[in-house]
């Protein structure tokens, strides 16, 4: 440890990736055996900074001083040497091999015969065993980890970060997948490593976690440090505002919606899997927002994406305008006049290299085909200029890439992909996840305008703010159960995360 | 409790598919020629395919990493002409080096392995450096291997004829028997344990499994996934060399266009052998069989007389439903 009593310094950090300043002139200071929290929005830049202190990125200006030394942390294996293990947000199992070798991935212990090493099997299961043993989990050395549940697998990561021994441990969502009582259990592991001298930095969106566990809170916006405070000073207001930055009132847009008559009815929507959704139903207003909320794992993604015939169900009915309708494909809920907007932008959503008017037209070129097959390129430029410049999409022109647009203007393309379809109701799966805050008020103000013309929508959000900023009425899912409704208007925090955690053990 | 044995029993057909195949072609083969069991038959399989079984355990490292390599078949047409160049008795009249004193045994393979094993490093390092996907970078290096190898063939004097003229201790490689067993064979089975071995006792192959099962998670778990690419494209060059080497000695003589194709006969039995072309999933045994299921139709039906067109037919219609069927095993349904 250094004159100052930190453990670790980040030192004026910056990073830039095409186009985005992830990191701008971040400085991070982590005293030994204190729980350091990392707050920020999606995009605050927390998990760029983690990843140029363990290796995987690489930052462009800045240092970093652990015990006093300068260290250059070229990759993850220089993290590890130097004591810094990570859980990372994304799990990374490797999943046809068995949890231990998935714990000791990339330091087997060996066993000597002559010049011949081999990996030493036994050592390894009595090593992983005591070190659930340990940790006081419950899992098994040699199943294979794609086996387990998700929580399972977490658990398994968490156990991993620790097993390095290591002085430093970032933990980012460590939480994500975890029941109540694993969380729990996770919090007396960290006190325990608190009080052997390691130092944690923890990434959670969960307010009450991070009051309960840290010692220190640093608040991040848009790339930037806002600032560090002892968690004894914070409270969760406080916390948020130094997060968003800006007046709380004002986030959201004025809206003028009246929702009408039933256009979609939902009767008791079970999916095949046990796990996944079971018994949903519900229904939906012409001109309604209709928040769904819930927490990672709910089945809300797996929801919609059945009635958008994406998923199958093994019972249920859907009613469209009251008549009885069969959704088997995605070309069956077009025909239906329904549209998604899905969860993962780059990956289930964007055509990267292809033009920003190509992926405008993509989902309704059967509009454009002329005699002979070719498509009337007139009337798709038309089409797609006027959507556009509607939704006010900022791009040097149509044949710009989309990849190279900023995720709010993306988001943008593909609302106004779905648009060309003409739905009346468009299911819109954390429309604002990655996209920077004021391009979130764009996207809310298209939204409203959308709900005002008579389109029906579902809004699926992890956000509590834009949940019970947007919606009408907020549908709360629980492990792939309906736990109830709240009205937009006067739905309290507290009340949804009662809903989102009520089935959960 | 019948339940339970009906899913166990399909627990065990569908986890045993391969063997289960290549039980039912032995089988279906004797009954129409019951002459088809016989030592000789058995010999001759496993005398026909051990060149191929160490060519598909080098193809595997590679397709179980995530990725694949084509240069293999032409590799093994580069080795075989190598070493045959280098091993002809003192009395042919058209040596490859006329004037060359006879080289001990081991020094012409050392170099043809050594030869195999370069190209495989060289595959490495366009993987992993320039992070070129392997089927285009071991595509170039197919059709280079090829070209250079095709040169050395049309050097003065041989001027591209086919290389004959083997001397006995190295045909002997490939023809001569051990407590009579065939010398190839076991070399074939000395490979497939050195290869199990390095699958299921290494660092270097639990890495392996790991970086195609997972390549952020060997990448964060501080594996250095370029050398170990690099180390396993160059195992499996070598697996190639020492293929294309005995090729030459089990069928006295070379020329460029040995190993044609090999590498495609090597990836379908490697499938057909539940390896997983998008990685992380293979097993010794499994290649071993897959081998065995092309051998045993390749000998089997020409013994019973099946048209060799037809054959192929049944080849490619084995290679699609035995994925087909594998496949269900990995995929999560929606």
């Amino acid at each position: 440890m250094n004159k100052n009593g930190f453990l670790l310094e980040m030192n004026n950090i910056t990073k830039e990736f095409p186009g985005v300043k992830a990191l701008d002139d971040v400085t991070l200071k982590v005293r030994a055996g204190t729980v350091h929290a990392l707050m920020g929005e999606n995009g605050a830049g927390k998990s760029t900074l983690m990843k140029c202190l363990f290796g995987i990125y690489k930052q462009d200006a800045g240092e970093i001083i652990l015990n006093g030394k300068k260290v250059d942390i070229s990759d993850s294996k220089v993290a590890l040497d130097n004591g810094i293990s990570m859980i990372h947000q994304e799990l990374h199992p490797v999943p046809h091999r068995s949890v231990m070798e998935n714990i000791w991935l990339g330091r087997f212990p060996t066993k000597s015969y002559g010049p011949l090493k081999f990996v030493d099997h036994k050592k390894m299961y009595q090593d992983t065993e005591k070190l659930f043993q340990d940790l006081n989990m419950d899992i098994k050395p040699d199943i294979a980890a794609g086996n387990m549940s998700v929580s399972k697998v977490q658990l398994m990561e968490i156990a991993k970060a620790i097993s390095y021994n290591s002085k430093v441990i970032i933990m980012d969502e460590p939480t994500s997948s975890l029941t109540e009582n694993e969380v729990e259990h996770l919090f007396k592991i960290i006190h325990a490593l608190k009080n052997r001298g390691v130092a944690i930095i923890y990434i959670s969106h969960k307010m009450e976690e991070i009051l309960k566990i840290s010692d220190e809170v640093t608040i991040m916006r848009d790339g930037k440090k806002i600032g560090t405070w002892p968690a004894s000073e914070l409270t969760t207001d406080m916390i948020i505002s130094r997060m968003v930055g800006r007046d709380l009132t004002n986030r959201f847009p004025e809206r003028s919606n009246k929702p009408g008559e039933v256009v979609l009815k939902v009767e008791g929507l079970t999916s095949p899997f046990a796990k996944s959704f079971h018994d949903v139903s519900f229904e939906l207003r012409k001109g309604e927002i209709l928040g769904v909320g819930g927490l990672v794992g709910a089945q809300r993604t797996e929801l919609v994406e059945a009635l958008f015939g994406l998923r199958s169900i093994q019972s249920g009915k859907i009613f469209i305008n009251g008549r009885e309708v069969k959704i088997k494909s995605p070309i069956d809920a077009i025909k239906h006049k329904i549209a998604l907007l899905t969860e993962e932008r780059r990956v289930t959503g964007i055509f990267p290299v292809l033009s920003v008017l190509d992926n405008t037209v993509i989902a309704n070129l059967g509009r454009y085909i002329k005699p002979y097959l070719l498509l009337d390129e007139k009337k798709k430029k038309k089409d797609a200029g006027r959507s556009i410049e509607k939704l006010r999409v900022k791009t040097p022109s149509f044949k710009t890439l989309i990849k190279d647009l900023s995720g709010g203007n993306q988001q943008k393309v593909l609302l106004a992909r779905w648009l060309l379809t003409e739905p009346e109701i468009l299911i819109l799966d954390e429309p604002t996840r990655g996209i920077d805050v004021g391009a979130k008020y764009e996207i809310y103000t298209i939204i409203a305008d959308l709900a005002k013309q008579g389109k029906s929508i579902i809004m699926i959000s992890s956000e509590m703010p834009e949940l019970m900023g947007m919606s009408d009425r907020i549908m709360v899912m629980c492990e792939g159960h309906l736990s109830g409704f709240v009205d937009g208007k006067d739905a309290t925090e507290e009340e949804i995360m009662r809903l989102a955690t009520q089935f959960i053990a | 409790m019948n339940k339970l044995n009906a899913k166990n029993i399909k627990e065990f057909l569908s986890q045993n598919a391969i063997y289960i195949v290549l039980a039912v072609l032995v089988v279906a083969i004797a009954i129409r020629d019951p002459r088809f069991l016989s030592i000789t038959t058995f010999r001759d399989i496993l005398l026909q395919n051990s060149t191929r079984a160490i060519i598909a355990l080098g193809v595997a490292f590679i397709l179980i990493t995530g990725g694949v390599d084509l240069s293999s078949g032409r590799v093994v047409g580069l080795t075989a002409v190598l070493s045959a160049s280098m091993l002809q008795t003192s009395d042919y009249v058209r040596r490859f080096y006329p004037d060359m004193p006879d080289l001990p045994l081991w020094l012409p393979i050392l170099l043809a392995i050594l030869a195999g094993l370069i190209v495989g490093l060289i595959n490495g390092f366009i993987v992993s450096k320039f992070s070129v996907p392997p089927f285009i970078a071991t595509l170039g290096t197919m059709v280079m291997v090829y070209g250079v190898n095709s040169i050395y063939f049309d050097l003065p004097p041989n001027d591209s004829q086919p290389i004959g003229g083997l001397r006995g201790d190295f045909t002997n490689l490939g023809s001569g028997h051990f407590l009579s067993i065939p010398i190839i064979v076991i070399i074939a089975i000395i490979i497939s344990i050195i290869v199990w071995i390095i699958f299921n006792k290494t660092r270097l192959g639990k890495n392996m499994y790991a970086i195609g099962g997972n390549k952020e998670a060997a990448k964060v778990s501080g594996i250095n996934v370029g050398r170990t690419l690099l180390i396993l494209y160059a195992i499996a060059g070598a697996l190639y060399a020492l293929a294309g080497v005995l090729e030459a000695a089990r069928t006295g003589g070379a020329t460029n266009n040995y190993g044609n194709m090999y590498e495609l006969d090597a990836i379908a039995a490697c499938v057909v052998g539940g390896v997983s072309t998008s990685g992380g999933i293979g097993t010794v045994p499994g290649v071993l069989a897959g081998v065995l299921i092309f051998g045993v139709i390749n000998y089997g039906l020409t013994f019973i007389g099946v048209n060799p067109y037809w054959q192929l037919i049944i080849k490619g219609l084995i290679i699609v439903t035995a994925v087909a069927f594998d496949i269900r095993k990995y995929i999560s349904k929606k």
